[in-house]
């Protein structure tokens, strides 16, 4: 097990780096920080000093090996904006992503599960089909797009929730169910096919002819079985939800989290923080599938032979 | 082993299977007759033998016993199953669970997707244990640790604590049958528990069987394919054909005296040693398609001696000697009602 994640932790660490250079690149040839930090107006000797104080005009190959020098010290470099340690200030802003993602994911999973199976012990029936619909809608839907209306109803109109911005649960209620809709969809699915194919195994109707009660024969034998490709999918939903969907929606509801920090470094080309962004939100999702990794071997005790 | 039948003729049965009609709905709409009017009855201890090709109903008729037919789309059309005298029919899914896995209980085919892979066979057993006994943990597992032991499972308190996937598949069948006889039901219904097994371990596992029924008491009903086991192990055999029983005899009667043509065919299958033959013969031509079944007898088209009435009258299932029922027009010779087919649960 301890080589299994270390060989994971390796992977990862390859993953990371990938990813992490060629933002830097792709950075570096399509940006052009100095144009968005100078006024129209400034001359063309304000532009060299700029880019002389930022450190773009050396040779790429400079920067890069600067910046992995860098990062081997723990040091992304200064948020040109924030003129703070870039990687503090993504960090920063992190908890709060978190905080919203995970209740996002425990919504998800509190409606995805019992609907999923639900249908799948009754497929083709009227609960079946709405929610089979509903989860069709629920991928489909753009979350900005379903942000801005739920503001519009509950916020602008019935007046229930506040429309954006931070401050106690009621703030949250809103995003959460924006950013839950698009997994709540795909696990639902996920829940419902792999437990169809379970419940058509053997050992299903061996647990029955035990005399056991049929919510145990489903949920002690069934969705233990279907347990794997639902923790998968919830695991790979969480990353989409930090490194995607967070982006969409904590821009439309104004909330201080790493998704509209995003948003933020990138229009303002702040170079060293979307590098920090990238190796934060890159880590996070890795680590998340180290955990999603280590609950397998519950689910099929095979792996924990292996 | 063979018992004088006249003996237990009197004994009244632990289960009477009255013209059972076990359908499915198809999804084109139309109707799967799988059991179509089918009786047979088992008495307490005896070995019951179910034989018929594949698709004649034998499997749908043990889950109906249990009433695990899946519904929808299956239902019961008629008929009833009587269990100790009382209707498993009429009785509600309480009071089903409380007899599943405690009273009659069941050996699948498959030993490697009938255990759940996620769970410890020691686990499978217990849980069975559990739900039947109030004992506590410990002692279910205590109790688990020994019926490994009785079928013969090496180290069972090492094993006990194995998943399925670290046994062979004669390990993992050994686990089904502890599995099944551990709350000592009255009847241990085995569909096929050897047809997934090596030649060697079928063996084995017959044995195993019939020995830990000595020692637990129960009433067997074995379903297979092989009529060398049949002739082997079982006191009577059921023959069942498209969703009917055919023929119900002792043993040596049925191989000696077969009283159905279809019977007859099944019986000129087995290979003998003195012959060398590429291929089973098997009676010709296939089973009916149970959503579309012949008129008259559902075995005229495939019958040798079928005449005008074999292919517009169903034949009754009759007992032209005692111990014996076949439902054929040869052998009944007489013009038959629906009440002969209700008298062979008295019999
Ligand atoms: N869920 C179902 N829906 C529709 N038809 C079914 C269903 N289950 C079984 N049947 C039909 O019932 C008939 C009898 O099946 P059954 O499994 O009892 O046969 P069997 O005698 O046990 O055969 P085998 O020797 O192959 O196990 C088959 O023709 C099958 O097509
Ligand atoms: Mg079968």
């Amino acid at each position: 097990m301890a080589q299994y994640i270390l060989r994971k932790l390796l992977g990862a660490v390859v993953v990371i780096a990938g990813v992490s250079l060629l933002v830097f690149i792709l950075t570096r040839v399509i940006g052009n920080p100095v144009d968005v930090m100078l006024p129209l107006n400034a001359t063309a000797a304000d532009r060299v000093r700029l880019a002389h104080q930022l450190g773009i005009d050396k040779p790429i190959l400079t920067q890069l090996g600067e910046f992995i020098t860098g990062v081997f010290h723990g040091n992304f470099g200064e948020s040109w904006y924030e003129q703070q340690p870039a990687l503090s200030v993504a960090l920063e802003r992190l908890p709060f992503t978190l905080e919203l993602s995970g209740i996002a994911m425990a919504l998800a999973l509190i409606f995805a599960i019992p609907l999923g199976v639900l249908s799948a012990l009754r497929p083709r029936s009227l609960l079946d089909k709405v929610t089979s619909t509903l989860s069709m809608f629920g991928i489909c839907v753009p979350n900005f797009w379903l942000g801005l209306v739920l503001i519009l109803i509950f916020a602008n109109t019935l007046h229930w929730l506040p429309t954006s911005g931070v401050g106690d649960w009621r703030y949250l209620v809103l995003p959460a169910i924006t950013m839950a809709v698009l997994p709540l969809g795909r696990i639902t699915q996920i829940v419902r096919t792999a437990m169809l194919e379970q419940l058509r195994e053997p050992y299903v109707v061996t647990a029955r002819s035990k005399g056991l009660l049929e919510f145990w024969v489903v949920v002690r034998h069934a969705l233990k079985n279907a347990g794997i490709s639902i923790v998968t999918m919830s695991g790979w939903e969480l990353g989409r939800i930090i490194a995607g969907y967070a982006i969409a929606i904590e821009a439309v509801f104004g909330l201080p989290g790493i998704g509209s920090l995003v948003v933020d470094s990138i229009g303002q080309q702040d170079f060293p923080l979307i590098q920090a962004l990238t190796f934060v939100i890159a880590t996070c999702i890795t680590l998340i599938n180290l955990l999603i990794d280590m609950t397998y071997p519950f689910f099929n005790p095979r792996l924990k032979f292996k | 082993m063979k018992q004088p039948h006249d003996i237990l003729e009197h004994v009244t049965p632990l289960l009477s299977v009255k013209n059972l009609k076990t359908y499915f709905r198809s999804e084109e709409g139309g109707v799967i007759k799988a059991v179509d009017g089918a009786s047979l009855h088992i008495r307490p201890k005896e070995i019951l033998g179910i034989v018929g090709e594949s698709g004649s109903g034998k499997s749908i008729t043990a889950m109906s016993i249990l009433r695990l037919i899946p519904s929808p789309p299956g239902y019961f059309a008629g008929g009833d199953i009587v269990f100790e005298n009382e209707s498993l029919l009429a009785k509600t899914q309480k009071e089903m669970r409380l007899i599943r896995g405690k009273d009659i209980s069941m050996v699948f085919q498959e030993p490697m997707s009938s255990l759940n892979p996620a769970y410890t066979v020691g686990y499978q057993i217990m849980e069975n244990i559990m739900l039947h006994q109030k004992v506590s943990k410990n002692q279910a597992l205590e109790h688990a640790v020994d019926m490994l032991k009785l079928v013969g499972i090496p180290s069972p308190e090492k094993r006990v604590h194995d998943y399925p996937f670290q046994m062979s598949g004669g390990m993992r069948q050994r686990v089904m049958v502890a599995m099944a006889l551990s709350c000592q039901p009255k009847l241990l219904i085995a569909d096929e528990p050897t047809t997934a097994l090596d030649v060697t371990i079928q063996a084995q596992i017959l044995r195993l069987i019939l020995d830990t029924k000595d020692k637990v008491g129960s009433a067997i009903m074995l379903i297979t394919h092989d009529l060398g086991v049949v002739a082997e192990v079982c006191q009577r055999v059921v023959v069942m054909y498209a969703g009917k029983v055919v023929e119900v005899a002792y043993v040596n009667e049925l191989f000696n005296h077969p009283a159905h043509p279809y019977t007859e065919g099944l019986l000129s299958a087995i290979p003998r040693l003195d012959e060398t033959r590429d291929r089973l013969t098997i009676v010709p031509g296939s089973i009916p398609n149970p959503a579309r079944m012949p008129e008259g007898c559902r075995f005229h088209p495939r019958c040798q001696y079928a005449d005008e009435r074999c292919r517009t009258e169903q034949p009754p299932l009759v007992s032209p000697k005692p111990g014996q029922w076949v439902s054929c027009w040869r052998a009944s010779g007489v013009e038959g009602s629906e009440a002969d087919v209700a008298a062979t649960a008295e019999a």
